[in-house]
């Protein structure tokens, strides 16, 4: 934020703004209060309607909606057992990936940590080609050899999903350093959640970034926990963007439970990086529906504190949006769901149907160039 | 042919492949204005500028990383580290992301990436600045890792590691930097990864040494020479993959063997070399494999104690006249 970072958002500012700020677990819902906050992030959101056509703003929905259908028919295969490992679903955040993909060009660079299923939906891939890596097939992204952690797509730029906390950061510094180095004026944006802010990796990135320019855009989404451990048991000073100022680096608070804002603030972030070779750190909040993976029970957080986010859940607020301004009606929406629900029947279908990788993959792409030591002996 | 040092035979290369190549750079820790922590970078930043050869912060991890990325998407980084101490720091992103990424990708980011720097031994530095780390990384499917013992080696290997698809360590040995040697004038001389060389032929017994190793091997060869044993003395030069064929055509004639290394015994790269050989040669061996290590414990500062810690030419002789049968 050029010097906006000068005085970052605190906590008190983001309640004050409506946003997902509170931590602490209200005992109780209070569902008037609620219903008001509701109203006051929805009208902030209609502000933000300018500027966009119907087609974008459906197509903004539309991807949320998908990556939501996808990640409940993961949840059901994961269940039924067609889904092994870990799995770790985006449900309740898909604003931030949806937003914040639709403001860069694809030849931008897209990677994220381990809960990346959205944001490769987002940048592009198929449904087909991720639920056919869930299930571990050949007809997967990754040829079955990822799985839920680890999709990739070299033609769209998504740079893969990675399972070590924050070890994406630096590789995201990379992309953004070739961009610089070629000269070429691409952004990088890097997801991540706040409990890999605590790494290493995150502050030795954004030194770099900012010390040398790297039209980098870390993207913090602040989902609260870090798996159980909430982010007032974590982080000492839990007002992320503040971080920011440790490197003179540009820094933004949004409300990540709304699409319309996070687009927005990553348009900001995106100018800069094209224009200024600049890095941004963004903290995004939002909140996960679910728990940390298929196999958290979530007993560390209360029904009500969930109960208070699914209030704000990002689809709600856009549907609500959408219809109040009359971009669609009711029978739009759900013309559009039943779409999507074909769309991701059909990935399951193809997943379920793919062949498993071939034996003979196992040992395939461990080097791009194998040596053969007789070969290269008599060169 | 010129005569040079392992240290100007490494800047030969560098400098070479970055003229050859936009696409590559050298980024580390005071490779540029510095002129290199142990010069191996002399020159590089007032012929190629600070684009191509760039000071990093200490931030191992952070710039490994950052190297990582940008293989991912094209370019060719051959990342320094000071020392290969340091990169312990940054086994993260050298093991999770460099070694796995073309796997788990399935077949999508290649990474060219090398990471280069002196390893080993190094002169009463104590127990941190002195150790040999190779096994870790040979250990890891999807790296290549190559330990040069001569100035030809050195620069023939390392113009392939840069070439190389694949994330290459190259480990360099601390105490070797200034050893001379010939190596050839041609433009494009190289030496491709994954064979392993001869550096003394022998019918009696096979010596299997690398890095600092090497030359002492070779001097405890010359020492067995009139005592009546000869010795055939193989590096392999690159140990992920290894060239297990030449060390067993090496084993079928003498059908005794020691191995050589200054690294830790348990574990090493050696034991897995004798694993091989006795798999692959157990009818033909008429003596067990014999093997010489460094100690097995911290490297000590006191210079007696540090003698003691690294395996010698007095070793290598008394551990080749065991395996003889001679004592």
């Amino acid at each position: 934020m050029s010097k906006q970072t000068a005085a970052p958002p605190s906590r008190a500012g983001a309640e004050e703004q409506g946003s997902t700020g509170v931590i602490d677990a209200p005992a109780q819902v209070d569902r008037n209060q609620l219903a008001r906050e509701h109203n006051e992030v929805k009208e902030r959101q209609k502000d933000r309607f300018a500027g966009l056509n119907r087609e974008q703003l459906i197509g903004l929905y539309r991807q949320m909606l998908l990556i939501r259908r996808f990640e409940e028919k993961s949840a059901e295969a994961y269940v039924a057992g067609k889904i092994g490992g870990f799995c770790h679903l985006y449900i309740g955040q898909e604003a931030v990936a949806v937003g914040a993909i639709s403001a860069i060009r694809q030849d931008d660079y897209v990677i994220a940590s381990y809960r990346e299923h959205g944001h490769a939906l987002a940048k592009g891939m198929s449904a087909r080609s991720i639920m056919a890596e869930l299930f571990g097939k050949a007809t997967g992204c990754s040829k079955g050899k990822g799985g839920s952690m680890h999709m990739f797509d070299k033609d769209l730029g998504f740079l893969g999903g990675h399972g070590i906390v924050g070890g994406q950061i630096p590789l995201a510094t990379g992309a953004a350093f070739a961009s610089m180095y070629q000269g070429k004026d691409q952004v990088t944006l890097c997801f991540f959640g706040e409990a890999a802010v605590n790494q290493g990796a995150f502050h030795e990135s954004l030194n770099m970034a900012q010390l040398w320019k790297l039209p980098c855009i870390y993207i913090c989404e602040n989902n609260q926990y870090g798996m159980g451990t909430s982010l007032a048991r974590a982080m000492s000073l839990s007002d992320i963007a503040q971080k920011g100022c440790a490197y003179e680096m540009a820094s933004e608070f949004v409300d990540g439970m709304d699409v319309l804002a996070v687009r927005e603030a990553v348009q900001r972030a995106v100018e800069r990086g094209r224009k200024q070779s600049l890095p941004t750190l963004l903290e995004v909040r939002t909140y996960r529906f679910m728990g940390h993976s298929m196999s958290d029970p979530g007993n560390y957080r209360t029904r009500a504190e969930i109960e208070k986010y699914q209030e704000r859940d990002p689809i709600k607020l856009f549907s609500a949006s959408l219809i109040e301004e009359k971009v669609i009606d009711e029978k739009g929406l759900e013309q559009i769901d039943k779409q999507i629900r074909e769309e991701v029947e059909d990935a399951i279908r193809f997943a379920d149907e793919s062949p498993l990788p071939d034996s003979d993959e196992l040992y395939t792409d461990v080097y791009a160039d194998p040596i053969d030591p007789s070969r290269n002996r008599n060169q | 042919m010129s005569i040079i040092t392992i240290r100007e035979a490494l800047n030969q290369a560098i400098r070479e492949e970055l003229a050859r190549d936009e696409k590559v750079f050298i980024m580390g820790e005071e490779v540029a204005a510095y002129d290199g922590a142990y010069k191996v970078t002399k020159g590089l930043l007032h012929e190629f500028g600070p684009k191509r050869v760039i000071d990093t912060p200490i931030t191992e991890l952070g710039f490994a990383g950052l190297g990582v990325g940008a293989a991912m998407v094209g370019l060719r980084p051959i990342v320094e580290f000071m020392t290969f101490n340091f990169s312990i720091l940054a086994t993260d992103q050298i093991i999770n992301s460099a070694a796995k990424m073309l796997y788990m990708s399935g077949g999508q980011f290649k990474i060219p990436i090398v990471f280069r720097g002196p390893g080993g031994s190094a002169f009463q530095v104590s127990s941190q600045h002195s150790q040999a780390i190779e096994s870790w990384y040979t250990y890891f499917p999807g790296l290549k890792v190559v330990m040069p013992s001569t100035p030809a080696d050195a620069k023939g290997l390392l113009k392939s590691a840069i070439r190389d698809d694949d994330p290459v360590v190259f480990i360099e040995q601390e105490r070797m930097y200034g050893n001379k040697g010939e190596v050839p004038d041609e433009p494009d001389f190289t030496i491709p990864l994954g064979v392993a060389d001869i550096k003394r032929e022998g019918k009696d017994v096979t010596i299997v040494a690398r890095s600092l190793m090497v030359p002492v091997a070779l001097k405890a060869a010359e020492q067995l020479e009139p005592q009546g044993v000869s010795c055939e003395v193989i590096d392999p030069r690159t140990i992920r993959p290894l060239d297990i064929d030449t060390i067993v055509e090496s084993v079928k004639k003498t059908n005794r063997v020691v191995v050589a290394e200054e690294s830790h015994p348990i574990c090493g790269v050696n034991a897995e070399i004798s694993m091989q050989i006795m798999e692959r040669a157990f009818d033909y061996l008429d003596a067990p494999i014999k093997r010489v290590s460094g100690a097995d414990v911290p490297m000590p500062y006191a210079k007696n104690l540090e003698n003691l810690a690294i395996p010698d030419v007095n070793r290598i002789v008394a551990a080749v006249r065991e395996v003889a049968y001679l004592d």
